[in-house]
């Protein structure tokens, strides 16, 4: 038996959601007394090396390319991998695809579905493991009903640990493809964007920044602390920035380790989708904003004056470390 | 075009969230209840959709009788009929086995659902039907137009979109973009009166088992006081955060 982790990739590399689920892959095989099996698609054996970097005991090497939006090819080769391996318990990242494979592939093994995971299992028997639930409000021990469990890991909630396995054994495997019922015609990528899931400082902004036309200023801070850009709901709703940067309860959840939200209240629906962040700074004309209560550090000021100086002194943190 | 909007009855937004003394269960004393935002930008675009191409609009829930009122505001938005799956549902996998029992016997051509609920936030339900049924499924939907029977959908992607294509029938999981906040419609009079007299029927929930369930919950912890430091010094801030937070 074992437990077995989806390495996600794209054109070959990994990104850093898929270390955690390593990581949390190779922690959950070791409570439970499991191996740990890698399974990556269409990746060449060089990609694949530093894989045993994460403590995997085998990583087996589909040979086959899929689009990322055929789920159902993708789901169907994971589900012969992970049959073959009799696995347990898989691992998912809880990000787009992760929470697109995962419901299928749970229906596929017989297995429960669990998302927005936290933490390592609890107990194994039941399976008892802990979650995000009510958008952020709140947390979950759920427990699964089945003999195996699917589950899909929040991002930045488990820290990587490298921990390397000399032994770990690497193969490649031929899969049956079954055809595709869902065709990309094209993908347009947003110029070098972090991706906000993923980013571990976050400069926030919202409807104190009057204008669009404003946002200069945070892209510069932004940039600086090599963080991604969010903001508030209404900013979405007006125009003034694109959705995908929509950070909230009816928006994206996020994780980083610095949330800096400017101009920004605080609504409980905004806290929810960003109070998992580890240290939030909240900058507000109003000292009387809900985010100084939410937030770890706080500056009553206009962001106009306080942001400049902001970004002048980091630069001359930098410089002089 | 025969469109089914799946519909999740959850807390308002602005709810705080409880839960019982021995917080095994959620507290949903004084707690107004919405359909959920992912969803209502679905039923919108399917309304836009019938309004363009014709056909039917059926909004589907699962859940007790109390929970009417929310399908009766889908209604009043303008869905021509209601099918209320009657039960306490546990898990995803049985909202699902549930649903598709329905889908399989009324032939919707497109099933729109939202891209999670905000209470529970499984965000399995849509790709579970999808593996139950066969069907084309695109998650994280944020454009889609049906001209014949081809569908042609924009998802959001990690750091990017992707255009796609599929042929109907489809599933598909929405979010803001499939219509926009500005297009959401608040039913008047006139609605809220045909919505009384709109087809709710209600069916069996066929007793599936559960594959997982809650055991407990708890809040996050309370965040210490926040430190405040005056405008004018931000290099007291830059020295905290890398210092103290250690996080720059």
């Amino acid at each position: 038996m074992s437990v077995v982790v989806y390495a996600e990739s794209s054109n070959g590399s990994f990104k850093k959601g898929t270390f955690e689920i390593l990581t949390f892959a190779h922690e959950t095989a070791k409570k439970l007394n499991l191996r740990c099996v890698a399974i990556t698609l269409g990746n060449t054996h060089d990609d694949i090396q530093h894989l045993s970097n994460y403590g995997v005991d085998k990583v087996v090497n589909v040979n086959a390319h899929f689009d990322i939006c055929d789920n159902k090819g993708i789901a169907n080769a994971l589900s012969q991998i992970a049959q073959n391996e009799n696995a347990t318990v898989f691992v998912l990242s809880n990000s787009n695809t992760g929470k697109t494979i995962g419901p299928r592939l749970s229906v596929k093994l017989d297995a429960s579905f669990i998302s927005n995971v936290v933490d390592i299992p609890q107990q194994a028997s039941p399976f008892v493991i802990k979650k995000k639930s009510f958008s952020g409000k709140a947390f979950e021990m759920a427990q699964s009903n089945s003999e195996k469990v699917i589950v899909a890991l929040s991002p930045n909630a488990y820290r990587i640990t490298e921990n390397a396995n000399s032994d770990c054994e690497f193969t490649t495997s031929e899969i049956e493809k079954i055809s595709q019922n869902v065709t990309s015609a094209g993908i347009e990528k947003a110029q070098g964007k972090l991706s906000l899931a993923e980013a571990e400082t976050v400069v926030s902004a919202g409807r104190g920044l009057k204008g669009p036309e404003n946002w200069q200023m945070i892209e510069e801070l932004a940039d600086l602390l090599n963080a991604g850009t969010a903001c508030s709901k209404p900013v979405s709703d007006i125009g003034w920035r694109p959705h995908s940067e929509h950070v909230g309860q009816t928006g994206k959840a996020i994780a980083p380790n610095l949330y800096i939200a400017i101009g920004i209240s605080g609504a409980i629906q905004h806290l929810a989708g960003v109070n998992s962040s580890k240290v939030m700074v909240a900058i507000n004309t109003d000292p009387e904003a809900p985010f100084f209560k939410a937030a770890d550090y706080g500056i009553v000021g206009d962001a106009f004056e306080v942001v400049p100086r902001l970004i002048d002194e980091i630069k001359r943190f930098k410089s002089s470390n | 075009m025969n469109i089914l909007v799946c519909i999740s009855h959850v807390p308002d937004t602005t709810s705080k969230i409880n839960f019982s003394d021995d917080s095994t269960s959620f507290n949903t004393d004084g707690i107004q209840f919405i359909i959920n935002p992912y969803d209502e930008f679905g039923l919108t675009k399917a309304i836009k959709l019938k309004n363009k191409h014709g056909g039917k609009v059926t909004v589907i829930h699962y859940g007790p009788v109390s929970s009417e009122p929310t399908l009766r505001k889908a209604l009043a938005i303008g869905a021509d009929e209601a099918i209320r799956i009657d039960g306490q549902p546990e898990d995803s996998f049985s909202v699902a086995k549930a649903l598709s029992k329905v889908i399989e016997e009324h032939r919707f051509d497109l099933i729109i659902a939202g891209r999670e609920s905000i209470d529970y936030n499984g965000g399995a339900v849509p790709a579970m039907i999808a593996e139950l049924l066969d069907l084309p499924f695109v998650n994280a939907c944020t454009g889609l137009d049906v001209s014949g029977s081809e569908v042609k959908m924009e998802r959001e992607i990690e750091g990017g979109k992707e255009f796609v294509n599929a042929i109907l029938p489809v599933i598909i999981a929405g979010q803001k973009g499939l219509v926009e906040e500005s297009d959401l419609i608040i039913p008047n009079m006139r609605g809220i009166m045909t919505a009384r007299t709109k087809p709710l029927s209600v069916v069996d929930d066929g007793n599936h088992l559960s594959k997982c369930h809650s055991v407990s919950f708890e809040k996050p912890p309370v965040k210490q006081a926040c430190k405040m430091i005056d405008a004018g010094q931000e290099k007291e801030l830059v020295t905290l955060l890398h210092q103290e937070a250690k996080v720059i």
